[in-house]
C-alpha cells in the first residue's frame, strides 16, 4: 500500500508566524519564511517540502489562526 | 483527491485580535467546529466575557451577546431560560470566571442551568497586562507578582473544575488542554459532550481548557506550549472530574 499522503495548503495572510505548526509537524515539512512579510507584518509559514506530508493533521489541529486547508491524496 | 481538514463554517471570515501562538484561537476552532457538526449554527447564542476574548463575538459564526465581567454565566441563565430551544454558552478566561465572576458560575452550576461554559484557562489576566489571576501558578511571575506569587500572601492557585464538580447542581465537568495535538483531539471531544448533554437538556457543563498566554507569560509560543504541558497540568491534572452516569 501506498504510504499516506497529504497536501497542505496554507491561507498565508492570515498567518501570524508563530510557528506552532513547524514544532509539531513530525516530517519537517513547514518552515517560517523569512524572505517576506505578509500584509500582517509576519513572516508567515512556508510548505517547504510538501512531499513529506502525511496528513497527519498536526499543523492544523495546533494553528491558532486556522490558516490550514489539507487534502489527501487517493491511496494507488 | 479529498479534503481532510478546513476552517469550520462555525467561525467567521474575521482574523482575530490574538497575539500569535495564544491557543485562545484553537479553543474558537474546536467550539465552531462542534457548534457545526452538531448543526447548531443557526441555533446557538453565546455569552462572550470580558477579557482578550471580548471580541469572540466577531469571530463566533452564531448570534453573540457581550457580557459584564464574570456575568456570563447569569446573562446565559436569562437567556436559556427565555428560549430554552436555544442552545447557550458562555466562553470565559479564568480571570473573569475565577475571579470577578466567581459567585456568578458557583450559582448557575448550582441551578443545574442548561447552558454549557467553555473555561479558558491561562493562569494570568491576559488583556490587562499579565497580572495575577486566582489561577497563577504558586512561584509564577505576573507584573502584579514580580518575585512570583508567594502563597503564603495570595493562596494557592484555585482549582476551579475541582471546585465546581462539587456542586450538586453541576451535571458534567471536564479539564483538557490545547497545548499539543493529541490532547487537542480530546479536548474536541469534551466540548462535544458539554454540548450534547445540554441538547439532552442534562443540565449543567462546564469545560476547562488549559490555554495559552505568550504574552503575559513572557515566552515564545512554543515555548509557552511547553511551559503549559510541564506547569499546568501538574497543578490542574486533566480529565473528567463529574459526569453522569451513562445508561
Ligand atoms: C468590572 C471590571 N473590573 C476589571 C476590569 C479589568 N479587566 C479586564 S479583563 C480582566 C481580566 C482578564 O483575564 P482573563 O479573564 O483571564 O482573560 P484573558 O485576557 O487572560 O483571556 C480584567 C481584570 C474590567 N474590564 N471590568
Ligand atoms: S499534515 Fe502533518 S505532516 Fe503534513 S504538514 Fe501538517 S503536521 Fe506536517
Ligand atoms: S501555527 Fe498558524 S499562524 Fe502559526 S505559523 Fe503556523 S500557520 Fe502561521
Ligand atoms: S495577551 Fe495572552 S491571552 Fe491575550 S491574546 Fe495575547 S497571548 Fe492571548
Amino acid at each position: 500500500m501506498a504510504d499516506r499522503r497529504g497536501i497542505p495548503h496554507i491561507a498565508v495572510e492570515r498567518c501570524k508566524g508563530c510557528g506552532l505548526c513547524v514544532s509539531v509537524c513530525p516530517e519537517a515539512v513547514l518552515s517560517i519564511d523569512e524572505s517576506r512579510v505578509n500584509l500582517k507584518g509576519y513572516y508567515p509559514v512556508t510548505v517547504e517540502s510538501g512531499e513529506s506530508c502525511i496528513g497527519c493533521l498536526s499543523c492544523a489541529l495546533i494553528c491558532p489562526d486556522v490558516t490550514f486547508t489539507i487534502e489527501l491524496l487517493d491511496d494507488r | 483527491m479529498s479534503v481532510i481538514f478546513k476552517k469550520t463554517a462555525g467561525l467567521t471570515e474575521t482574523d482575530t485580535h490574538y497575539c500569535p501562538g495564544c491557543t485562545h484561537g484553537v479553543a474558537h476552532r474546536l467550539v465552531g467546529e462542534v457548534l457545526e457538526e452538531l448543526g447548531l449554527l443557526g441555533d446557538t447564542i453565546g455569552c462572550a466575557s470580558v477579557g482578550c476574548s471580548i471580541f469572540s463575538y466577531n469571530y463566533f459564526n452564531v448570534d453573540m451577546i457581550e457580557c459584564s465581567h464574570g456575568r456570563a454565566p447569569a446573562v446565559a441563565t436569562g437567556i436559556k431560560r427565555t428560549v430554552p430551544g436555544k442552545t447557550v454558552f458562555t466562553y470565559q478566561g479564568d480571570g473573569d470566571l475565577a475571579a470577578i465572576g466567581t459567585a456568578e458560575i458557583v450559582h448557575a452550576a448550582h441551578r443545574g442551568e442548561h447552558i454549557t461554559v467553555i473555561f479558558v484557562n491561562n493562569a494570568i489576566y491576559g488583556m490587562t497586562g499579565g497580572q495575577m489571576a486566582p489561577t497563577t501558578l504558586s512561584g509564577q511571575k505576573a507584573t502584579t507578582a514580580p518575585t512570583g506569587r508567594n502563597a503564603e500572601l495570595s493562596g494557592m492557585p484555585l482549582k476551579m473544575s475541582e471546585m465546581i464538580a462539587e456542586v450538586p447542581g453541576a451535571t458534567y465537568v471536564e479539564r483538557v488542554s490545547l497545548h499539543h495535538p493529541k490532547y487537542i483531539r480530546k479536548a474536541k471531544k469534551a466540548i462535544l459532550r458539554g454540548f450534547t448533554y445540554q441538547l439532552q437538556n442534562r443540565g449543567f457543563s462546564m469545560v476547562e481548557l488549559l490555554s495559552t498566554c505568550p504574552t503575559g507569560w513572557g515566552l515564545a509560543p512554543v515555548a509557552a506550549l511547553e511551559w503549559l504541558g510541564n506547569n499546568m497540568i501538574p497543578y490542574y491534572p486533566l480529565g473528567v472530574l463529574k459526569a453522569p452516569e451513562e445508561v
